[in-house]
């Protein structure tokens, strides 16, 4: 993994960053989110990041989308450090966060308008549009789309712009079963067609087995990288087949869910 | 792209409503919302024969109680019912053939109805048993002999106070954008500017008129300018709490696509802000209203509010009842006019908020 990380440039590599935010109870103390991470994603590689909520995906993930600052470390995108938000980093939330006063169409190309490109790369649009399955749905305002349909138009928003890395902040976690799965091949199948690496955060421990490269396993307070897991299963992965099944049972063990329960859930 | 038909053939995409929605239900705001049940059936004989009968009886009403006016006072008065009651009954038999002209009085034959009879109380309580004291409480027949009668210089007024209301808007909405902006963008422009608009921006802008008078060259310039700082403080009190508000998610997604400050600005925090600007456009619009007709009555000679302060100077309420019709007319035409450049503007919302 680190091998290749040095060579491509639209590899993540992050190392030994932490951060802290001011306690909400007394603003003078600061509380550790993230404790000294260290990772690297290969160029083309779909890594998941999972753990209870508060450890600091989040965070992480706003970090390397430059929308956040590290105290400390070193955030790199290939070789260039990673300082301010940019368009060679996409970011899609839970929330598809489509502007409500554009047309579905104008959410799509709105990268290219902020980057002023518009012009040159109009014909691309219409490609993303299909790419996403949403051509009769140009001319709509994002509040007539359903949950799976907006979140395809967040995607394809931030696919417009060719990023080197595609951060996903649990893309799908708001949208019911049925409609997650078909969403999760179809983001395998973006990202088989195009290659973007993507990271990809989630509590989903079968969205992580079956989508991802590697998972890394957070644990919170402070937010810290407790192991990472390669997934070896061949594509397309089979959820209920015996070897996806012990690998869930292997990760549920690692985040004690399994046997004793964890101290969030006693409480 | 080679599964493109797969995707689009999957439930979830079928599901929602078409967008041509959005056009077509964009016609009929209100009166769908009511009628849906039956929009095409036949109108009912109570609704059909409300207006006409409303006329005759406040016909009736008038004529009972205008024996002892000469009947040139009350002659356009009458006519005016005997139109009313030709075109209703004409309405009423060309309704079966055209559906949009049912839908329409549908809805608008109660509202009708109410201000006819409306009318017939006032003559009833004026004229009738003379229960006000004249010559302050005209009848309706003497308000519309006035209005007819001196249709002229109130046409004139009516101008004058459109091109002056036009002017002092128009100044204090950009000026209220620009410096609404400016504060909702900017920290360092929010620091020194909020407590300027704290401090000033609720002085009643009439309450300048005394300096306004010593330190402008002209009335109109000044009325103008006092209009301006009356709409100003509003809108960019909205505009400047619009912008501030804009969702963080929106900057920080747009940020992730490439966009710079002048994205930011433009194309995120001002449309999403935009639902408050127009908060703010229209209640400077009815601030802008009052510090019109004020200023008008003061200190320019021309304009509605000069003229009902001119006709009370001579005792001729009529003319000042004739001028408070215009007045009503002439302001809620600008509030619907806004209304309309505000759906126009805000399609985007319908569906997402009640309007």
């Amino acid at each position: 993994m680190v091998a290749l990380a040095e060579t491509e440039a639209s590899s993540l590599r992050i190392q030994q960053v932490s951060k802290s935010f001011p306690a909400p109870e007394d603003p003078l103390t600061r509380r550790p989110a993230l404790s000294n991470i260290s990772f690297s994603v290969a160029a083309g590689e779909l890594v998941s990041l999972i753990g209870p909520s508060g450890c600091g995906k989040s965070t992480l993930l706003r970090l390397l989308a430059g929308l956040d600052f590290a105290d400390a470390g070193e955030l790199l995108i290939g070789s260039e450090p990673i300082s301010d938000p940019s368009a060679e980093r996409g970011l899609v939330f839970q929330d598809p966060n489509l502007f409500p006063w554009l047309t579905v169409r104008r959410n799509i190309q709105a990268g290219l308008v902020a980057r002023g490109v518009l012009r040159e790369k109009r014909e691309e649009v219409n490609e993303f549009m299909r790419l996403v399955g949403l051509g009769s749905f140009a001319n709509a305002y994002p509040h007539h789309l359903s949950g799976g349909m907006a979140q395809r138009v967040a995607l394809a928003r931030a696919l417009i712009n060719h990023p080197k890395v595609l951060l996903l902040d649990e893309p799908l976690g708001a949208l019911d079963a049925f409609t997650r799965m078909r969403m999760q091949d179809e983001v395998l199948r973006l990202w088989q067609a195009r290659r973007t690496t993507m990271l990809l955060v989630t509590h989903d421990i079968d969205e992580a087995i079956y989508m991802s490269d590697h998972i890394m396993i957070m644990t919170p307070r402070p937010g810290r990288i407790d192991r990472t897991i390669s997934v070896a299963l061949d594509r397309p992965r089979q959820r209920s087949s015996p070897d996806f099944l012990r690998l869930r049972g292997d990760i549920l063990e690692f985040i004690h869910f399994a046997g004793n329960a964890s101290t969030e859930n006693k409480s | 792209m080679l599964q493109g038909e797969e995707v689009t053939g999957c439930p979830e995409v079928s599901r929602p409503a078409p967008p041509s929605h959005l056009t077509s239900g964009q016609t009929q705001p209100e009166s769908d919302a009511i009628h849906a049940v039956a929009p095409a059936s036949k109108l009912r004989w109570r609704t059909q024969l409300a207006v006409p009968i409303a006329a005759l009886l406040a016909l009736g009403v008038h004529l009972l109680f205008s024996k002892r006016v000469p009947p040139v006072e009350t002659h356009s008065y009458t006519l005016l019912f005997w139109e009313i009651l030709g075109v209703s009954i004409v309405l009423a038999i060309a309704q079966p053939f055209w559906t949009s002209l049912r839908r329409w009085m549908r809805h608008m034959c109660p509202i009708f109805t109410a201000a006819i009879l409306l009318l017939g109380v006032w003559d009833v309580i004026t004229l009738g048993f003379q229960l006000l004291p004249l010559p302050y409480f005209p009848g309706p027949a003497a308000v519309l002999r006035s209005l007819i009668n001196d249709r002229a210089l109130l046409l004139d007024s009516t101008w004058h106070s459109l091109v002056l209301l036009l002017s002092g808007y128009t100044l204090g909405v950009i000026a209220g954008l620009i410096s609404g902006i400016c504060i909702g963008w900017s920290t360092p422009v929010r620091y020194w500017g909020m407590p300027v608009l704290k401090v000033v921006g609720p002085i009643p802008a009439t309450a300048w008129i005394p300096l306004a008078m010593v330190v402008s060259p002209s009335a109109i310039v000044s009325a103008a300018g006092l209009i301006a700082l009356a709409v100003w403080f509003p809108v960019t009190m909205l505009t400047a709490s619009g912008i501030s508000n804009t969702r963080a998610s929106y900057l920080d997604v747009a940020r992730t696509l490439g966009a710079g400050r002048g994205y930011l600005i433009f194309r995120v925090a001002i449309p999403a802000a935009i639902p408050n600007i127009f908060i703010g456009l229209f209640m400077g619009l009815g601030a802008s209203f009052l510090t019109l007709v004020v200023a008008e009555s003061i200190g320019v000679k021309s304009g509605l509010g000069w003229y009902v302060s001119w006709a009370q100077g001579w005792a001729e309420y009529g003319k000042v009842f004739a001028a408070l019709v215009i007045m009503a007319a002439f302001f809620s035409t600008l509030m619907t006019l806004l209304f309309k450049v505000r759906d126009r503007v805000l399609v985007w919302q319908k569906g997402v908020i009640k309007w």
